[in-house]
């Protein structure tokens, strides 16, 4: 008895909790609000199920709990109760997965125009590359990393050389434009997780891997890494400015080249050396 | 083995295979010590796995105050808070849970069940048990060795895991890549055991239609098991070899902390998918043996046939089967061939649907019943409650793209907890209560037991269940500290602090269950062999608790389904699986 | 994967079938009585729980040399991957290991005739080539080894050690069960069904891993690279 009115208070509580609870999906400041809107659903149908499946428990176990003098009834199977049930949750699952594919299939088609950017993870912090004139991103390789050369750019390809190197941890992206974000790892896997644009992705060393999204609205965001690294996991932050195209470009433009990066650090050891 | 001498097609043999040989003790060490009585191995099993689980259930105390009180505790830091999560983890899902449900239930269960004298390869099945127990062993020592056990998460994904910036990384992980391996070469013993005896040993008319589901879900499970963990296994060796001998099958060209490495060419990616392989089906392998005793014990309580049994049946079989080949789930953002997305969220949703009918399936067992709520029937409800939120919330984090925002959050560490923690170990318990008077011949304290399960269903609903809006909100797991973060309100601390001080109280309250389970021993009150007035077959043993070969002179002989409750006609509520028909009387 | 996935279609299909042969499609439970579903399948002999555990075994082992296989060809895909020259002892090894398999079916062939004589001989022999195997495998790592292609140096050769590897441990497994039972041949006074059983037993393992060790060798001297082309089509 005592647990039929328990499932119906688990029932009232579980709404009533997600009605009032404080903690919601952060504002999302990226394209991905069909994310949002895939989840919403997703909450309102299974809702209803588990809703509907435990107060049609909470019922039964009230009317036909024991009393001196029942007998349960003797039912084998109801094979067309079945089948409908089972036509019912098809339906149901399809209604939820087919937007799912559809929104997932944008997920990976990124646009042509996209800005692609690289995002270089390594135990505990984030250090970013921007293309530079030529809007091509040099290759890179994990051969090439030395005290000058974080990232391991590849010294002889041209079009690394103006590329901007941003070892700060402060990416600026412009607002509303889409942005191809290549991911990278020179030691163990990461992830890039900025909650407010839903999108992640894991960063895996000796491959690169991608995501796309458009900024949508000027703030600051934290970017945190949602793959376990090592003990400096939750320390490894980084920022994520989204501002107007202006700003965009003066920051940009205020940013070190690798050659200047490599230059820099040539005279400096040349000064040391000297000394 | 087969004897020739056995007319064909005339009339049946006394049992689908011939009596077995029979192992007999000769000392009280070959008895209960080095024992082949899958009676005894069970109980050796469930003991060693409960004594583990109880390490497991501390650890998770470590965790929920560093979680709670960041800093506040002394003796906590990053590296006792992952080596804390990572030995929780892999305690639970593999040295507890699949140990207690295949080694314990299913060696206590499956030849009584379908009326064995033992399992087929006794000598084996106690391999198995001393294999598991010195597994468990050698996880437990990493404690004691320098660097202490490995705080790579029980995922134990390189390059990380065998990497100078985790903790453990000097033994612990070797240790755990050799405790696991040694566990799953012991498990295959006992899985061959559950498999060959359900296949070769059921007594005359045990058809498969005719086995309770609790067997049905342990012999898939054991099937599943047996076919997942070689992933597993292979994952181990070479990452054992990978950290040993330097190999670089998962490990490519690295800087780890300014130093670069040897290693060459190799694929992170390729362990998560051997490790998946075996993960996946990993969670069935806990939930289907939970499904079929949870299946049981509603029917026994509700004194009502299983509704559907024939789509039981066939649920599990789809279950096991799709459940090889959705284990990509897990690897949605982990930089895989986007294009698996499309594959393996159809096949995950696609689960949902045999899914749920299983649970359809309990709840009309229960239209029309007659429920009594005795403890095993409130364990086995309160499964259900925390089965279907978990298998809901399993809907979110299968369909790929809703998967995106919400994986790697504290989302995902609710919803396994509630579907496969949270779950399954309200099964052990409704289970425990439910065949402790067959095992001992003694029943347990009703309102303690009343009192253990209001407190632990919930408590572990209020634990978990407001857990998944703080990965709503974005918090991720495996932060041994938050730490300043701009989109994490103050009152997510708060949460935290509530849902430690519960954990920590749910936690105690399980001393209520050791206390009736001790006590109960000695002075519970006496059961006779059939207190539930249970239909299948463990519950007509002419002893209780089962003497040695379970059945005396003779096996006993099956004339129908398990699941005879409340027949019309009959003149009792129950027809047991070996009382033979009565003419005249409406065959159920 | 694809390896594991033909493995796993070939498993599952013989389960569903095996399931509905046993009845699962129909509803015997609503039935009440004594026989009414007892069935011989096809109306031979029962197994015994020998052949059906071995069977269930070897479904064991087809996996775990599948997942290797698989691995093997997800790995083979990296730019760094270099295979190591095959030993040519290989190729004794392989006569060895299918003479091996000749000598126990000749064997079981002995023990259904109830030769015991010529049971013995052919366990011998059997037992024989299989030690020579495995000293010829050792023979081939050392080989390898003092080429100095390490298991460290390429993931190409580390995979060489690792699948000849796991493969002598279960052929070591093989033996002692093999010994055992020619331990129990020589001291049995005539020959027993249940000797024949474990007799055809050793048999069956024995042609399992002549199976696996073609396929892997054909793995290692690279006739299966397009089928590993294949797979890598599939996944991308």
């Amino acid at each position: 008895m005592s647990i039929a009115i328990a499932m119906v208070l688990v029932v009232a509580g579980s709404i009533l909790f997600h009605l009032l609870s404080p903690w919601r999906a952060t504002p999302i400041a990226s394209n991905w609000g069909f994310i949002d809107d895939t989840m919403g659903l997703t909450f309102l149908v299974t809702g209803a199920g588990f809703v509907a499946v435990i107060l049609f428990m909470a019922y039964c176990l009230y009317r036909f709990r024991h009393v001196p003098g029942r007998r349960a009834a003797y039912e084998p199977e109801n094979q067309k109760l079945e089948a409908w049930l089972g036509i019912v949750t098809t339906i149901a699952v399809i209604i939820l997965l087919a937007p799912g594919l559809f929104v997932w299939g944008q997920f990976i088609t990124v646009p042509k125009d996209a800005l692609e950017i690289e995002a270089v993870g390594v135990q505990w912090n984030w250090s970013f590359r921007l293309p530079g004139a030529d809007a091509q991103l040099g290759s890179s390789d994990v051969r090439y990393i030395d005290s000058t050369n974080s990232m391991g750019l590849s010294p002889a390809d041209p079009k690394g050389q103006d590329d901007l190197l941003i070892t700060s941890g402060e990416l600026h992206l412009p607002l509303g434009k889409p942005v191809k974000v290549l991911l990278r790892s020179i030691d163990v896997l990461h992830d890039f997780y900025v909650p407010e644009i839903r999108a992640k992705m894991d960063l895996v060393p000796g491959i690169v891997t991608y995501f796309w999204f458009t900024p949508t609205k000027i703030g600051e965001y934290e970017i945190l890494c949602a793959a376990y690294c090592g003990t400096g996991h939750p320390q490894m932050r980084g920022k994520m400015v989204i501002e107007s195209e202006a700003d965009f470009e003066t920051w940009r433009t205020a940013q070190q080249t690798f050659e200047q990066s490599r230059k820099s650090d040539a005279s400096r050891d040349k000064r040391a050396s000297a000394q | 083995m087969t004897d020739a001498s056995v007319p064909q097609n005339v009339a049946p043999p006394p049992a689908e295979v011939p009596e077995v040989e029979l192992y007999h003790a000769h000392s009280w060490i070959t008895k209960y010590v080095f024992s082949q009585d899958a009676k005894v191995i069970a109980i050796q099993y469930a003991g060693t796995a409960i004594a583990v689980g109880i390490l497991a259930l501390v650890l998770s105390w470590v965790i929920r105050l560093q979680l709670a009180f960041p800093g506040a505790i002394p003796f906590i830091d990053a590296n006792v808070y992952y080596q804390s999560v990572t030995m929780h983890g892999m305690i639970m899902v593999v040295y507890m849970l699949t140990a207690i449900f295949l080694g314990g239930f299913g060696n206590y269960l499956i030849p009584l069940m379908v009326g064995a004298r033992d399992m087929v390869f006794p000598y084996v099945n106690m391999l198995s048990y001393w294999v598991y127990l010195i597994a468990t062993l050698v996880l437990v020592s990493s404690y004691f060795f320098p660097g202490g056990p490995t705080g790579a998460g029980w995922t134990l994904y390189p390059p990380q895991s065998i990497l100078t910036g985790t903790p453990g990384h000097e033994y612990g992980i070797i240790l755990m890549l050799v405790s696991l391996i040694l566990f799953i070469v012991g498990f295959t013993m006992g899985g061959l055991n559950y498999v060959v005896t359900v296949l070769q040993a059921r007594t005359r008319g045990m058809t498969l239609m005719r086995m309770p589901l609790t067997v049905w879900g342990i012999f898939a499970a054991a099937v599943m098991a047996l076919l997942a963990f070689p992933g597993l296994f292979v994952a181990c060796l070479m990452l054992l070899l990978d950290r040993t001998l330097g190999t670089s099958f998962f490990m490519p060209s690295l800087v780890e902390l300014g130093e670069r490495k040897d290693y060459v060419g190799g694929s992170p990616i390729l362990f998560q998918h051997l490790f998946w392989f075996f993960g996946h089906p990993e969670v069935y392998i806990v939930a289907l043996p939970a499904f079929g005793v949870v299946s049981d014990l509603i029917s026994v309580h509700a004194r009502k046939n299983i509704f559907g049994y024939r789509m039981m049946v066939w649920a599990i079989v789809a279950i096991g089967v799709l459940s090889m080949v959705v284990w990509g789930h897990h690897m949605y953002i982990s930089g895989m061939d986007p294009w698996f997305g499309f594959f393996f969220a159809v096949t995950t949703l696609a689960i949902a649907v045999p899914t749920a009918l299983k649970v359809y399936n309990w709840v009309l067992t229960l239209w029309h019943a007659d429920i009594h709520f005795t403890t095993p029937m409130l364990f086995a409800l309160g499964f259900l409650v925390t089965f279907v939120n978990g298998g809901i919330t399993g809907l979110y984090l299968g369909n790929v793209i809703v998967d995106v925002p919400l994986s790697a959050t504290l989302f995902v560490v609710a919803h396994f907890h509630m579907v496969m923690g949270i779950a399954p170990v309200l099964v052990i318990f409704g289970a425990i209560y439910h065949w402790f008077p067959k095992i001992t011949g003694r029943m347990m304290d009703e309102r303690l037991g009343k009192i253990h399960f209001w407190i632990t269903f919930l408590g572990a609903y209020a634990i978990f269940f407001p857990m998944h809006y703080l990965g709503v909100l974005g918090m991720p797991r495996r932060f041994y500290e938050m730490g300043e973060t701009a989109f994490v309100p103050a009152s997510a601390a708060t949460l935290n602090i509530v849902i430690t001080v519960i954990a920590l109280a749910v936690g105690f309250a399980q001393s209520i269950f050791f206390y009736n389970l001790f006590k109960s021993l000695k002075h519970g009150a006496p059961a006779g062999g059939n207190p539930w007035r249970a239909a299948s077959l463990e519950w007509q043993t002419p002893e209780t608790p089962p003497g040695h070969g379970n059945w005396g002179k003779q096996l006993p002989v099956v004339y129908r389904w398990p699941y005879a409750y409340s027949v019309p006609g009959a003149p009792e509520d129950y027809l047991p699986q070996n009382a033979p028909p009565v003419r005249g009387e409406r065959s159920p | 994967m694809s390896v594991m996935g033909l493995f796993f279609i070939f498993i599952a299909t013989v389960a569903v079938m095996w399931l509905v042969r046993q009845g699962v499609m129909e509803s015997p439970w609503l039935e009440e009585g004594e026989v009414a579903h007892y069935r011989r399948v096809g109306g031979a002999e029962p197994p015994t729980a020998g052949r059906v555990g071995l069977a269930v075994f070897l479904a064991v082992a087809g996996c775990l040399f599948s997942l290797l296989a698989a691995a093997f060809f997800m790995r083979g895909d990296a730019p760094d991957w270099q295979m190591p020259p095959i030993p040519g002892v290989l190729w004794v090894n392989t006569f060895l290991l299918a003479a091996s398999s000749v000598a126990l079916q000749v064997a079981v062939v002995a023990a259904r005739r109830a030769n015991a004589e010529r049971l013995k001989t052919a366990l011998l022999i059997g037992a024989v080539t299989a030690a020579l195997f495995l000293i010829g495998q050792i023979w081939a790592w050392r080989e390898l080894l003092e080429l100095r292609f390490f298991a460290a140096s390429n993931a190409a050769n580390a995979f060489f050690y690792l699948l000849t590897g796991v493969h002598a441990l279960h052929l070591i497994g093989g033996l002692v069960a093999l010994a055992r039972t020619t331990d129990k041949v020589r001291g049995a006074e005539r020959v027993t069904k249940a000797l024949t059983t474990r007799v055809e037993l050793c048999a069956i393992y024995w042609h399992f891993l002549l199976f696996v060790w073609l396929l892997m060798f054909a793995m290692l001297i690279g006739w299966a690279d397009g089928f590993g082309a294949i797979c890598r089509r599939l996944l991308s």
